[in-house]
């Protein structure tokens, strides 16, 4: 490989032959183009459909309460089914080992007014853990805390654009605010990347929110959080479980479908990573073909040469040329430009995906990349195979007879 | 320098098969100028191509400065080829792509012979063919009598035992004919060996023994005065 004389003799033999060189190497620099460039898209779509769930937590359940369809244990149909305070604690005894928070939340409509002009956003009582379940990034103050809950204290904290319409540029934090006929302590500003909608809450201690209901222990819907490690098919058990827990407490039908209804995140970020993940299974085929043809485009190549330098590899042989030799320069000058032309096809397709990088957002690409690993994998593919492509009909023109490679016109 | 015994070989087509040599016995002393006449199909090319292990006899034995050549595997018999034996053909077959100092070079190069030292015995071989200023040119760019110098020089570079000329003049005009056969007689001369394929009786006359081939027997084997060019 390191023989210094043998290289000689095949940079000339490369540079004699500059059509038959910029033939194979194209061959092959285009296959890994097309695959790195197919590949990245396919990654980007892939991104696309992460980015899109990776800004709220994703092992998020919720839990909606309904009306009864069924009558069951006594109760008529249509009964209306209610969370209160003893099923917060009631799944969080039961199920401790994987669900970690909590979250009642309130929703609620109320005027909302400061010095004497009144607006109107969405209300909703919550605790601590709404922060960690909505996304909600802090830009000022503090979010509702444990103490608040506690207390019962009559604090908010507003989206972004609460801010913005009611304090224009006045700095929001101890500012007080009405809400019906309570008066609220601003104590935080937040926004929310998941965009305008989200920043336009107000969010407040769900238990003052009950207390002001005459001590009222019921709450709206439940948001509640798992261990990660459960995985899809675990956050659907769990699910399951605590969906047969509720409606054994509440005296519901097992096989009534609407009187608690759940949204489960994972199973929503699951099925749409598993539509990315088939769709790059589809584009990886694709690329896979590409890479086959590329690999078919060297074959017939080297076969070509091959055939073309008989006469050639005849002389050499008669002027004392080992099969061997004549196999190791084949293969050497095979090797040499499917590598130099197989990165140089790598190169450029990554070249190439980070220039359209901005441009493809609104097909629904963002980021179209390809891992360096990948990248060379597939380079490393198509040399291996340039190289039993190449090593094929060289040792077949390495085992014909020197008279007949004469012979040949 | 070579010894042939009972020399057979015969080319399979298909269900038929063509009897080329039928028995060959031939022997060629060191520093002898050989020519082998025969009409198309005599097998006199078969003859050299075996001599000059191209290709296989069927049966029979060959010495070659007594050694048995037998049953060579492919790189044994390119070393051999290399060592013993230097090519002249009719077609010149040159690299086209090399020079000619490149192309003299070549055997050196498979003997592992530096680039230095290949590059200078190579042009003392040019020299003397007399294509010294003609070695960075391409075989396109020499006539047929110069190719087929340059393909002499290439065949004497390695310093073969023997000279295996294939019709060597066979593709070149009477003049140029003349010149390489009297380059021929120079080396011969010089005490190689040389065995000239030929059909022509003007060229086997420029040898110095003239054997005769007929349907893949020797049918005549004599020794004759040389006619000896001059001035070329």
């Amino acid at each position: 490989m390191f023989n210094i004389e043998r290289w000689k003799e095949i940079f000339q033999s490369i540079q004699k032959n500059k059509l038959r060189t910029v033939l194979s190497g194209t061959t092959v620099s285009l296959g890994i183009l097309i695959f790195i460039v197919l590949f990245g898209l396919g990654e980007g779509l892939k991104n696309s459909y992460s980015d899109l769930f990776l800004r709220q937590a994703n092992n998020v359940l919720f839990l909606y309460p309904g009306k009864t369809t069924k009558p069951y244990g006594g109760f008529k149909t249509n009964r209306r089914i209610e969370f209160d305070n003893s099923d917060i604690s009631d799944i969080k005894n039961n199920f401790s080992d994987r669900v970690e928070l909590i979250n009642p939340t309130i929703r609620y409509g109320d005027v909302i007014k400061y010095k004497l002009e009144s607006y109107d956003f969405s209300i909703q009582a919550v605790s601590p853990s709404n922060q960690y379940i909505e996304g909600n990034v802090l830009m000022k103050g503090r979010y509702i805390n444990q103490k608040d809950i506690d207390t019962k204290s009559k604090v908010v904290v507003i989206g972004r654009l609460v801010a913005r319409d009611i304090f224009k540029t006045e700095d929001p934090i101890g500012k007080f605010i009405n809400i019906g006929s309570r008066t609220y302590k601003v104590v935080g500003v937040f926004q929310d990347l998941d965009g305008d909608n989200q920043e336009s809450f107000l969010y407040l201690p769900y238990t003052t929110r009950q207390q002001i209901l005459m001590g009222s222990d019921k709450v709206g819907n439940i948001a509640i959080t798992f261990n990660d490690k459960l995985g899809g098919s675990g956050a659907i058990k769990l699910e399951n479980e605590i969906k047969t827990f509720l409606k054994k407490k509440k005296s519901i039908d097992p096989t009534d479908p609407s009187a608690i209804r759940t949204r489960n995140v994972a199973d929503e970020l699951d099925r749409s990573m598993q539509f990315a993940g088939a769709l790059q299974v589809i584009v990886a085929f694709v690329g896979i073909g590409t890479l086959i043809a590329g690999i078919i485009g060297i074959s017939n190549i080297m076969v070509f040469i091959v055939k073309e330098r008989t006469k050639e590899l005849g002389v050499r042989k008669a002027l004392g040329a080992k099969p061997s030799e004549i196999i190791k320069m084949i293969l050497t000058e095979s090797i040499f430009i499917t590598s130099l032309s197989g990165f140089l096809g790598m190169v450029i397709g990554i070249i190439f995906l980070n220039t359209i990088d901005k441009g493809l957002q609104e097909y629904f690409i963002t980021r179209p990349e390809v891992g360096i690993g990948t990248a060379l994998f597939a380079t490393l593919v198509l040399i291996i195979f340039g190289v039993i492509a190449g090593y094929i009909p060289a040792k077949r023109a390495a085992e014909i007879k020197p008279i007949v490679a004469l012979n040949d016109e | 320098m070579i010894e042939i015994n009972k020399l057979h070989k015969s080319y399979y087509m298909g269900s038929s098969s063509l009897h080329v040599l039928k028995g060959i016995d031939f022997n060629v002393e060191d520093g002898e100028l050989v020519a082998i006449m025969g009409s198309s199909g005599s097998g006199k090319s078969t003859l050299l191509n075996i001599l000059g292990m191209l290709d296989n006899a069927d049966d029979g034995t060959y010495d070659l400065d007594k050694i048995r050549i037998e049953n060579l595997d492919e790189k044994t018999a390119a070393e051999y080829r290399n060592k013993f034996l230097g090519f002249v053909f009719q077609s010149f077959n040159l690299i086209t792509y090399k020079n000619a100092l490149e192309n003299v070079a070549l055997p050196l190069y498979y003997q592992g012979i530096p680039r230095k030292e290949r590059q200078k015995t190579a042009l003392s071989f040019l020299e003397k063919v007399g294509l010294k200023d003609w070695a960075t040119h391409l075989p396109s760019e020499l006539s047929g009598g110069q190719k087929q110098r340059v393909a002499i020089a290439r065949a004497l570079a390695s310093n073969p035992k023997v000279l295996l000329a294939d019709e060597p003049t066979g593709a070149l005009d009477s003049n140029t004919s003349i010149e390489v056969m009297a380059l021929i007689q120079k080396i011969n001369n010089e005490g190689k060996t040389i065995l000239v394929v030929t059909h022509e009786h003007d060229i086997a006359k420029m040898c110095k023994r003239i054997v005769h081939l007929r349907d893949g027997v020797i049918v005549e084997d004599k020794k004759i005065k040389q006619n000896i060019i001059k001035n070329v």
